[in-house]
């Protein structure tokens, strides 16, 4: 090799500087793990990541059924805007004549209904109005017929209401804050944003309730879990492999039925109650419905996702560690405190986070064995989806709630690392 | 703690030894029973959720096949068969898609250099941790006008509920196929390209193979999840794709039947079917890395 190859770039066989040849290498191996990892990519951004996107806007915009409300009524919309309800008085003539057009055009789309409902989360009695004034709007003629006022307080006087109109006028854009302000508790009067009364102040109650209970039944799970995972990382790899069986099944079997098997054992008449009156007692224990319930059933069905990760970290703990500290003088106490218990608190870390996060979240266990002071977050965002209807508010609960996950989430992958969730 | 008591142990010792096993022991039976209580109590002959005096004596009288005649439609109420074929033919379609798309996605992350790999798989964790009612009431808004256009609804139909569970799948899918590939040799399969195979059939003939196992396991993870799955159902499904835990969830809400009991102990035999499946897997794959005794 003579010496004038040795200066300049170095080459690869194909006469390109080898840095270049092995950026393009580089190059094409993300290229390629992109293009496998594409086609799942798109699937999640479209059937899970745009649902939950669709779900944060549902939260802010202003609308009734599919459409937005300033398209709904746009007069009333662009009439109200002049009037300030602080004054106290009714708004004017002009606002009623915007409201007679546009309660004409919402009932021959049959969407007055649908408005009044929108506008009676704010101001509850409002839907009744829109209710009753669709049809006799319809037949009014708005060059001759007015003034309006009068024509829509003899329909009935709560169309002179400022309370009413303030709220229309408050939700009129393509965006609100009210779902968000509902969700936190507070409220929009004529006198600005205020806190409702305490005793009405139900999220927020439901919402330190659903943190309460999760984080007692993180801990119950950790309490129940951890001696068994102890016990399991030191039994030899045969019983364990048995054993373990017994923390595999319940992870295994459907969530239904283990709800379902406590509420049978729970009730009433149940399994339990008729042991414990064999036993002698006479009054039967209100195990179900309740609080209690809850707990029972959400430790039990979450106690494996506590003892697997606790389980896999225990089995890398030598005992020998254990045995050199009691040789060298520590008590049993000391030697568990000092020396076992510390090398396990990444297990426990990732544990009471897994199980804390899904415990927030649960639905299905709460519903079917919480009864009425029993119920988490969860249960109140359905019920304002299915059954009121209210779905901006349950998207605003919804949303909350998302951003506690979140955060949760974010601290689970720095302590854990998501890539080392572990299943079975 | 050890797991023998030496010859050498104190009173205390002993004492403590015992009740760390019996308060194990409990923990144990508190996991385990109210499983395996369903199973007798649904052989009951009567509409009972509880032992009857006949069972207890354990006269034949006591027992007998009712619930699970019912289940089958004896009394004329085929809603519950109905429902099982429901799931029947929903949790097969959502594992394949989990499987299919999931496991290319294993491949190409666990690949050597791959940018945002840890943002695209906490992405791609993500609906094992997103609350279900949250996931479903966006798949309800979304499903039902995807993209603001509403021919392109699927909210109420199979199509809907498959996709749904698909992607409440892939966490599974993910996480047990990367964890089977993180041993992998790769050498193996440069030395297939080496000896001329092209890329498919290197990864049908050297690679598929190999991972197999954590693709099954991954794949009845989606499988049980989709099979166990009713908030989304409830949302996004409409009746006539009522599975069977959507039956389960509805019958327990309202009035409670015993057919309950009988379905509940078909679908533990179906999860011990799974969990063995799985450990036979596990223990076949750490055979073959030498990690187990056997």
């Amino acid at each position: 090799m003579s010496d004038a190859t040795l200066e300049g770039p170095v080459l690869s066989a194909d006469g390109k500087p080898l840095k270049q040849s092995l950026n393009q290498a580089l190059r094409k191996q993300k290229i390629r793990a992109l293009v496998l990892i594409a086609p799942l990519l798109v699937f999640v951004l479209v059937t899970f990541v745009a649902p939950i996107g669709s779900m944060l806007m549902r939260s802010v915009q202003n609308t009734a059924g599919t459409d937005y409300i300033p398209d709904l009524m746009p007069n009333v919309v662009a009439a109200i805007q002049a009037w300030d309800p602080s004054t106290g008085e009714a708004p004017p003539e002009e606002v009623y004549r915007a409201m007679a057009i546009d309660m004409a055009s919402a009932f021959e789309n049959k969407t007055h209904t649908q408005l009044g409902r929108r506008f009676n989360y704010e101001a509850p009695g409002i839907s009744s109005l829109f209710r009753k004034s669709g049809r006799p709007a319809s037949g009014w003629d708005i060059e001759t017929d007015g003034p309006f006022k009068e024509k829509f307080l003899d329909i009935d006087s709560g169309w002179g209401n400022v309370e009413y109109w303030a709220a229309i006028k408050a939700n009129s854009g393509y965006y609100t804050s009210s779902y968000f302000l509902a969700a936190f508790d507070a409220q929009r009067g004529v006198d600005g944003i205020s806190m409702k009364e305490p005793d009405q102040r139900i999220y927020q109650k439901l919402m330190l309730r659903t943190l309460g209970l999760s984080l007692l039944i993180t801990f119950c799970t950790l309490a129940l879990g951890y001696p068994v995972a102890w016990l399991l990382a030191d039994l030899p790899l045969r019983t364990s492999n048995l054993l373990l069986i017994l923390v595999l099944l319940p992870f295994w079997t459907s969530l239904l039925v283990r709800t379902s098997a406590w509420k049978i054992l729970l009730q009433e008449q149940g399994v339990i109650n008729n042991f414990w009156i064999a036993l002698g007692f006479t009054e039967r224990l209100s195990l179900i419905n309740n609080q209690l319930g809850v707990i029972i059933a959400m430790t039990h069905i979450l106690l494996p996702f506590m003892i697997l990760p606790l389980y896999s970290v225990m089995k890398t703990i030598p005992p020998s560690y254990l045995r050199a500290a009691k040789s060298l003088g520590a008590s049993n106490w000391t030697a568990f405190w000092r020396v076992y218990f510390p090398q396990t608190t990444a297990g426990i870390g990732a544990g009471a986070l897994l199980v804390f996060i899904l415990a927030v979240g649960y639905f299905i266990t709460p519903e079917l064995v919480g009864g009425a002071d029993g119920t988490f977050i969860s249960n109140r965002i359905y019920f304002q989806f299915a059954v009121s209807g209210n779905w901006g508010l349950a998207a605003a609960l919804g949303t909350l709630m998302l951003v506690v996950i979140l955060i949760l989430y974010y601290v689970y992958d720095k302590l854990v690392g998501v890539d080392n969730v572990k299943l079975g | 703690m050890a797991s023998k008591l030496p010859p050498y142990a104190t009173t205390g010792q002993r004492i403590w030894f015992y009740s760390f096993r019996v308060l194990c022991g409990l923990v144990f039976f508190y996991l385990i029973f109210p499983i395996l209580i369903i199973i007798p109590l649904s052989f009951n002959a009567e509409n009972f959720f509880t032992f009857t005096p006949a069972m207890l004596r354990l006269d034949p009288e006591g027992y007998s096949l009712k619930h699970y005649e019912d289940f089958l439609g004896a009394n004329g109420d085929y809603s519950w068969l109905q429902a099982f074929t429901n799931s029947l033919i929903i949790a097969p379609l959502a594992t394949l898609l989990a499987v299919s798309l999931g496991t290319l996605a294993a491949i190409g992350l666990t690949q050597p250099h791959v940018p945002f790999r840890k943002q695209i798989t906490a992405l791609l964790i993500s609906p094992m941790i997103v609350p279900l009612i949250i996931t479903s009431a966006g798949m309800f808004f979304f499903y039902s006008r995807p993209f603001g256009i509403s021919e392109l609804g699927i909210q109420g139909t199979y199509a809907g509920v498959v996709l749904a569970h698909a992607a409440l799948g892939i966490p599974f899918v993910i996480i047990t196929v990367t964890a089977t590939l993180s041993s992998f040799d790769t050498s193996l399969t440069r030395a297939a390209a080496n000896m001329g195979a092209d890329p498919l059939t290197t990864f049908f003939r050297v690679q598929m193979p190999l991972i197999l196992p954590g693709v099954i396991s991954g794949g009845l993870f989606a499988f049980i999840t989709s099979f166990d799955e009713v908030v989304v159902v409830l949302l996004v499904g409409s009746a006539g794709q009522k599975t069977l835990p959507w039956q389960m969830f509805i019958g327990l809400r309202e009035q409670i039947s015993p057919t309950i009991l009988a379905v509940a102990t078909i679908l533990v035999v179906i999860s011990i079917a799974l969990l063995t499946t799985v450990e036979l897997l596990r223990r076949r794959s750490e055979r073959l890395r030498g990690m187990s005794p056997g």
